[in-house]
């Protein structure tokens, strides 16, 4: 199989785009589902299946595997929420007191291999919040039931953030112990399980959220993304709506580390590195009342002291007149490469830790999901 | 027998619509026209309905060219003279 690094999937608005390693640059090697909004595109490392999650605006959330690079697909049955399952409502809905939706799946946020030592595994988050595991390789779904009947999703403290209701966008298998996961909730927080999803206990503490009456709850914050550095899981990083927060003790607690003086706060992406979890890079936005770049300049962040000081990248991105965003699964990290695709279609790539960029394309459709393979 | 007829949006991933533009299918209501057609097309009840089979919110269905009341139960009766058409909405972008 080939290395990790060597293919980059780009999931958009118009369909799904996988390019190949040519040296330093990189070269079209396929396009699939041509206009039709790509969720969600990973490579299983650990059998090689392409998977895509579509969100068809009028025919709902669809689920496709390719065992050939993209060359042709299948679909499989997508995650079903059982019958009689419920959206709860919460302090934060139009009207608590509506009845409460039928819980049927809305979006493939993500798409998660399971460990190393489980290769039929596999995780999908989605919203309204279930996270659906595979024990065949992606034939079947069963909703995990231990964090659907949360008591906290139970008590209405779950609620939408970025989806009309809350989401699980980030899944995290431990890469030496494939029973302990992590997974993303916006709007609820971080939760975390030790015994392969029959417990899940909240990880949310230290976090503060002023979007909320009440900044520090148990649960209601809105992680936008969580990622783990695989050498050394210990160390967590979120880029959190209320800033850029580490963990360096499993999750049990989080510091704010966003930039005082500087573009590295609000945002979605953010990925770390594979070994050092004092390096992490984010992708600044103005704010959450204003979600475009910052000064009309792009540009990535970089830490290398886990959060202490911040350095903005910026060489090879644009400086002016730009407004892009980048969505939270649209920057990843392979080695010394990194790339990142915006929600106005740009894709840029840096070969040496984001200190040079380079743009592979102006003219993509908005992109949802960027991710190396 | 209700004659059903198809967006053609569907037959990028139900290319057999496209080789028989008006379905013949004997359903009481339109929920076991789905079903029925599922089993004729399978997959297909899935891309009209939700798991739990209300009609999706972009997707139309009109019996003798009135939208059917019903999206949550599909319980809209057909009869033999019955003309079904599923539509998509005009969105997109």
């Amino acid at each position: 199989m080939a290395k990790r690094g060597d293919t980059l999937l780009l999931g958009t608005r118009k369909g799904l785009f996988l390019f190949d390693r040519k040296g330093g640059d990189w070269r079209l090697a396929g396009v699939s589902f041509l206009g039709i909004p790509i969720s969600y595109a990973m490579i299983d490392q650990r059998t090689g299946v392409l998977w895509a999650g579509q969100d068809h605006g009028h025919w709902g959330a669809k689920l496709s595997r390719s065992r050939d690079r993209g060359k042709t697909w299948e679909e499989v049955p997508a995650p079903k929420y059982p019958e009689g399952e419920v959206i709860k409502n919460s302090m934060m809905s139009v009207d608590p007191k509506a009845p409460e939706k039928p819980a049927t799946l809305r979006y493939i946020w993500c798409i998660s291999p399971g460990g190393n030592d489980e290769p039929n595994r596999l995780y999908i988050g989605t919203e309204p919040g279930g996270l659906f595991v595979s024990e065949d390789g992606g034939d079947a779904w069963t909703l995990n039931r231990p964090l659907w009947d949360h008591p906290s999703r139970l008590a209405g403290q779950w609620f939408g953030g970025g989806r009309d209701h809350a989401g699980i966008h980030s899944i995290i298998v431990d890469p030496h112990d494939s029973r302990r996961i992590l997974v993303g909730v916006s709007c609820a927080g971080t939760f975390e399980t030790t015994d392969g999803g029959k417990s899940w206990t909240v990880r949310n503490n230290g976090l503060k959220s002023s979007f909320l009456p009440e900044p520090n709850p148990e649960v209601g914050h809105d992680p936008h993304l969580v990622v783990m550095c695989p050498g050394n899981t210990k160390h967590l990083w979120q880029q959190n709506h209320c800033g850029i927060w580490k963990s360096d003790d499993d999750g049990r607690s989080w510091v704010q580390v966003s930039e005082k003086d500087g573009p590295a706060n609000f945002g979605f992406a953010v990925a770390v590195d594979e070994n050092d979890p004092k390096q992490a890079w984010v992708a600044p936005a103005v704010s959450d009342e204003c979600r475009v770049a910052v000064n009309g300049a792009l540009c990535l962040s970089r830490t290398t002291d886990g959060g202490r000081t911040w350095r903005a990248l910026r060489e090879g991105l644009p400086q002016e007149q730009c407004y892009d965003v980048v969505f939270r699964h649209c920057l990843d990290k392979a080695g010394e490469a990194l790339a990142f695709g915006t929600t106005t279609g740009n894709v840029y790539y840096s070969n040496d830790c984001g200190d040079h960029w380079k743009c592979l394309g102006n003219h993509f459709p908005l992109v949802y999901s960027l991710r190396f393979a | 027998m209700a004659r059903v007829a198809f967006t053609r949006h569907l037959h990028r991933f139900f290319p057999a619509l496209a080789q028989t533009p008006i379905v013949q299918v004997d359903a009481a209501n339109v929920a076991e026209l789905i079903r029925q057609l599922d089993a004729r097309y399978p997959g297909l009840a899935g891309y009209l309905c939700d798991e739990g089979g209300s009609l999706r919110r972009h997707v139309n269905v009109f019996v003798n060219a009135t939208p059917i009341r019903d999206r949550q139960g599909l319980t809209d009766a057909l009869d033999e003279a019955s003309t079904v058409h599923i539509m998509q909405a005009l969105s997109g972008g």
